[in-house]
């Protein structure tokens, strides 16, 4: 073991310890990632699956700012689906189904291939902090490593326990130990810590599975990679099928209520209500009959299917014979039973915007420590992390996306200022700027930031900056293009669209939800104008042209909105201000107030519990 | 201490614009234009002899009001600031109109026709203070205030909140509240096996939504009869007795409010109080010099001083009809009022020398004889012109929405449920329908007081009065 010192250690290799660790070392830092296995880097410790509603946009601006989940997600895609498509644009997410151990060696090969990241098998005990700042770790072998910065993306591993019945023992996954030591380190500079659960279903064997009686779900004809880097997948696709528990099953289960860790109280920590496992979906909806299961191969190679919706922590052999019980699975081989774990997490209103922490400069929290859940919302908060970690070492302006930017600026402005009483997902309705940030779009709002910070390659901003010249160009041509009936008549009859009686403006011809730029742009009138017609003949210009010209009037309301709510946050609060110099705040808007620390008067009133006579009081005082 | 530089950003607000005077009467009213196109806005309906916008700062100009078809409104005199030597540090053009309440409120409507925005209570000052007018200790003084009103508003508050109007605002965001979740269950969930919401539904019961804010934004213009009163002009030959009938109705009532002084047009002015009501009643000069002068100027003038009104008092002299029949005056200005929206309350009097002429059945209501002398038939004068006012806005309705701040939520609530509804009904997908339904949403809240974190700043200085 040298005694090297490292600008930044990461901590955890999961999906938030990536993107973190090869951002930071992108932007030049040296960087040791401490692991407790290298085998368990990028592992997917819950659902073989990337994206989802919500989810699959945060992968797209993981992309833009230059990260790596999409590319091993499109490398390791087993299924892609793009969910709904029967909606509106801004509610389009890319899903796929994706190889458990393909990700895992993928997330691997491109960590060990980065420069600058070195990878250490061991695990990180206690921190060295000196005049309130971070400057150096203690490993599980002894060693003291000095650093800069410090990003700890731990996992469920902080003291985790999993329960299965009311069988516990401690570890932060299958088969893997815990992380010991780190809490109570973090605790003795003042940290608080609380406990959040979560879990994971049983895998069976494929061969063991009647699939007469399941429903097919194929992934779409189509597939749409994750990122712009990507350009089309190519590969046969798995397909997922989809199952129903019934009253037999919920019988058995409730038959093993007595020997439930939840329902028995031994279990703690506070579980996501969007993800509820099989019992507390049978017991708060004792009404419904039947609840979905879905069997998603966890490869192509290999027989272990995961058994979708049916999360549970119930003893190995209710888990065993209720899956029976389920049409197809009535011979199932159950591999490996469904388990919960109970891990330790930081009240992530002890984290900045930038991800560092109010108490120690230099050091970070992301991903399951701050209270969310899901790969994507770990590795949104990675690179967040990983970026500013390398911007102190290297000196720059922190790096905070706003909600009217981001959704990884939703996310992380949610946690600092709502906090979170169980794990933290994302969903589109926490954005309330929706229609601006689409997946379809997160090039275009986000890879200016990952070209500043030079974690994109040049040809991808240069790809950007042309596709932005087509779409300018094409915006122009609809707009001032005017058709005869004649020319369009034909294609709008064939769509059962209302036909023409006069020369109409393409874009207003969009505006209508049946027409479609993209066939509309196949008719012989438009065949001699060259230039944009090089625009559009690039799908994904067309689509950005259609969705804005086709939404325009929606989308000038929401920026007429955004413009509001940003001059709001762009009034800043200087750092080190004093809340107590303020009397007649409130009591509790004092408390919460120097609580967060919020950077602006916009984020201040997003604070629970601060009213807006608290805001009045503080204007007057900073604008004086 | 910030740079105001982060500041200046602020400029690109929004041009607001609210009357700047005490309501009431007054020789002039004042009505302060403020933001970028504050001098655009102005010169859409000022004309001059030269446009404000090609005028220097701190000049005056005299012009009028002309409204969209030509017709001439008020005479005023317009100032010009400009940024940033101003009270908010913006564009600021202020306009002093002449014409008394009712037409400095249409000057207004105007204003706001042409691009303002209703300014928020409290909002000129707060762009004094956000554009960095306000030093720190006047600062600090409003800071203060602003404490000190706060209190009182949440006591305010909390009695609103266990009112009607509240109780009827919750449950109407209530129900925005299910169907917004209904919407976005199924954007979210789409993968749920759950049952969505069916369209058809949706649409009615956000309809049925949209019909109670609609409902309460009518009711404004009762709340507004019980909070800035009712302008009552009496008109009638000078020998009707309009004189002896305004001094009936001060005498019936023990609660004299003021004896308001004349006015720049030398009317006499009196408030009474009708069942906690303000009503000011205005002798009129018109009609008093028609009688001799030409016929149709008075007419014409007794029209504009009613116009200023909600209600024309008519007051004819049942002994002179006996004689002479109706003047055809009198018909042709009830005529125009009733035309002009204007409610005509005619009042026969001399009931003591003209027995013979009455009663008689009243028609709408709104006919009634009295004699002034006696004090005959003035109650039911009384109640009759409190019937005027109440009986035909308030309807069903008992939830009365009396604050302009309410108001102007219910109708940005309004407008946005009905982009919403039209969305839904074009068939376009949730997320469209949610959108403006959202903004609905954070409208209402700013009156429950479950104020949404765009609004907030808004929301903030409403413990200041208006346009100061």
């Amino acid at each position: 073991m040298t005694e090297k010192k490292y600008d930044v250690i990461v901590v955890g290799a999961g999906h938030a310890g990536i993107e973190a660790a090869l951002a930071a070392a992108r932007m030049g830092c040296s960087v040791m990632m401490v692991t407790m296995d290298i085998a368990a880097i990028g592992r997917m410790s819950c659902n073989p699956a990337i994206g989802g509603t919500a989810k699959g946009n945060l992968v797209r601006e993981i992309d833009a700012l230059g990260g790596e989940m999409g590319k091993i997600a499109d490398a390791t895609g087993i299924q892609f689906r793009m969910l709904n498509r029967s909606k509106g644009p801004a509610v389009w997410s890319p899903r796929a189904q994706n190889d458990r151990e393909g990700y895992s060696i993928e997330a691997r090969r491109r960590v060990e291939a980065q420069e600058n990241v070195h990878i250490l098998q061991d695990m990180v005990t206690d921190v060295y902090v000196e005049n309130g700042e971070m400057v150096g770790v203690q490993t599980g072998t002894g060693v003291r490593v000095p650093c800069k910065a410090l990003i700890i993306s731990s996992g469920t591993f902080l003291n985790g326990v999993m329960h299965t019945g009311l069988k516990s023992r401690i570890g932060g996954r299958f088969n893997e130990p815990p992380a010991i030591g780190l809490t109570a380190s973090l605790e003795k500079l003042g940290f608080v810590s609380g406990r959040l659960k979560t879990g994971t279903p049983p895998r069976v064997d494929k061969r063991s599975i009647d699939f007469s009686k399941v429903e097919e779900q194929p992934g779409d004809p189509d597939p749409e990679p994750f990122s712009f880097q990507t350009k089309e997948v190519t590969r046969d696709q798995v397909s997922c099928f989809l199952t129903y528990t019934n009253h037999d099953t919920h019988e058995l289960l409730r038959n093993g209520f007595d020997r439930s860790p939840m329902f028995t109280g031994l279990i703690k920590g506070i579980g996501p209500r969007y993800c509820p496992s099989i019992e507390d979906k049978i017991v708060r909806f004792a009404e419904k009959e039947r609840h979905q299961i879905f069997l998603e191969p966890e490869g192509r190679d290999t027989n272990v299917v995961y058994v979708n919706g049916f999360s549970t922590s119930l003893p190995a052999e209710v888990q065993y014979d209720a899956m029976k019980t389920v049409p197809g699975l009535e011979n199932v081989e159950m591999l490996r039973p469904g388990y919960a774990v109970e891990y330790d997490f930081f009240p992530p209103h002890q984290v900045k915007l930038t991800l560092e922490t109010q108490l120690v400069k230099g050091l970070f929290f992301a991903g399951q420590i701050n209270g969310t859940s899901g790969y994507e919302e770990a590795a949104g908060q990675g690179i967040v992390a990983g970026i500013n970690a390398a911007l102190r070492v290297k000196g720059g302006d922190p790096f905070v996306l706003r909600r009217s930017e981001a959704y990884i600026g939703v996310l992380i402005d949610d946690l600092v200022n709502k906090g979170t009483s169980e794990p933290y997902r994302m969903f589109t309705s926490r954005a309330e700027y929706r229609l601006m940030l689409r997946q379809d779009n997160a090039d275009r709002r986000l890879m200016k930031h990952g070209h500043k910070f030079e974690l994109l390659p040049p040809d991808v901003y240069d790809a950007l900056r042309k596709k932005e010249e087509y779409i300018s160009v094409l915006t122009d041509y609809v707009r001032q293009k005017s058709v005869p009936p004649a020319a369009v008549n034909s294609y709008l009859e064939s769509i059962g669209s209302t036909i023409l009686s006069e020369n109409e403006k393409v874009s207003q011809l969009i505006k209508r939800q049946d027409v479609k730029l993209s066939e509309l742009l196949q008719m012989e009138f438009f065949r001699s104008d060259s230039l944009p017609l090089e625009a559009a003949s690039h799908k994904h210009v067309v689509e950005q042209v259609e969705i804005e010209t086709k939404y325009e009037g929606y989308i000038v309301r929401q920026l007429e909105e955004i413009k509001k709510f940003e001059k709001f946050d762009s009034m800043e609060i200087p750092e080190g201000f004093d809340y107590a110099r303020v009397k007649s705040l409130s009591t509790e808007a004092r408390e919460k107030l120097t609580r967060v620390l919020p950077s602006s008067i916009g984020q201040a009133s997003r604070i629970s519990g601060v009213s807006p006579a608290d805001i009045s009081v503080l204007m007057v005082y900073l604008h004086g | 201490m910030l740079n105001l530089d982060v500041y200046l950003n602020l400029r690109d607000g929004d041009t607001i614009a609210a009357i700047a005077t005490p309501p009431g009467e007054g020789g002039i009213s004042v009505i302060r234009i403020s933001g970028q196109d504050s001098f655009a806005v102005a010169d859409r309906v000022f004309v001059g002899k030269s446009s404000l916008s090609a005028s220097p700062s701190h000049t005056a100009h005299f012009g009028k009001i002309v409204d969209g078809e030509g017709n001439y409104v008020d005479e005023v005199v317009a100032l010009t600031f400009k940024n940033p030597n101003s009270y908010t540090c913006e564009d600021v053009v202020e306009v002093s109109c002449h014409g008394g309440y009712i037409v400095t409120q249409k000057v207004l409507g105007m204003i706001l026709t042409a691009g303002a925005r209703a300014a928020e209570p409290g909002e000129f000052t707060k762009r004094a203070f956000l554009n960095g007018r306000l030093d720190l200790s006047q600062a600090e003084a409003v800071g203060d205030l602003i404490h000190s009103k706060s209190e009182a508003a949440y006591r305010s508050s909390l009695r609103q909140l266990s009112g009607e109007l509240s109780r009827e605002i919750k449950g109407v965001r209530d129900e925005l509240l299910n169907l917004a979740s209904l919407l976005e269950l199924e954007l979210d969930f789409s993968e749920e096996d759950v049952e969505f919401a069916n369209r058809k539904s949706l649409e009615g019961r956000l309809t049925d939504a949209l019909t109670v804010v609609d409902g309460l934004l009518s009711s404004y213009a009762v709340g507004r009869v019980y909070k800035e009163g009712v302008r009552v002009t009496i008109a009638g030959k000078p020998n009707a007795g309009k004189s002896s009938i305004l001094n009936a109705l001060l005498r019936e009532d023990r609660a004299i409010v003021s004896s308001i002084p004349g006015t720049t047009r030398d009317t006499i002015s009196e408030s009474v109080v009708i069942d906690g009501i303000v009503f000011r009643l205005t002798d009129t000069a018109g009609l008093r010099e028609t009688a001799d002068v030409i016929e149709r100027q008075g007419v014409d003038r007794a029209q504009k001083e009613a116009e200023q009104g909600d209600i024309l008092l008519l007051v004819l002299d049942l002994s002179e009809n006996y004689y002479n029949g109706i003047d055809p005056l009198y018909s042709k200005l009830e005529r125009i009022c009733g035309a002009a929206g204007i409610k005509v309350i005619k009042v026969w009097n001399k009931l003591d020398i003209h027995r013979s002429g009455a009663p008689r059945l009243p028609d709408e209501g709104r006919v009634f004889y009295v004699s002034a002398l006696t004090g005959e038939g003035i109650e039911a004068l009384r109640k009759g012109l409190l019937s005027a006012v109440l009986a035909a806005d308030l309807g069903e309705t008992s939830v009365v929405v009396t604050s302009a701040r309410h108001r102007d939520a219910l109708s940005r609530a309004g407008k946005s449920l009905r982009y919403s509804l039209e969305t839904l009904r074009s068939g376009r997908s949730g997320e469209f329908v949610a959108m403006d339904l959202r903004a609905g949403l954070n409208a209402l809240g700013e009156i429950t007081g479950e104020i949404t974190t765009d609004d907030i700043l808004n929301n903030i200085f409403s413990k200041f009065c208006i346009g100061k």
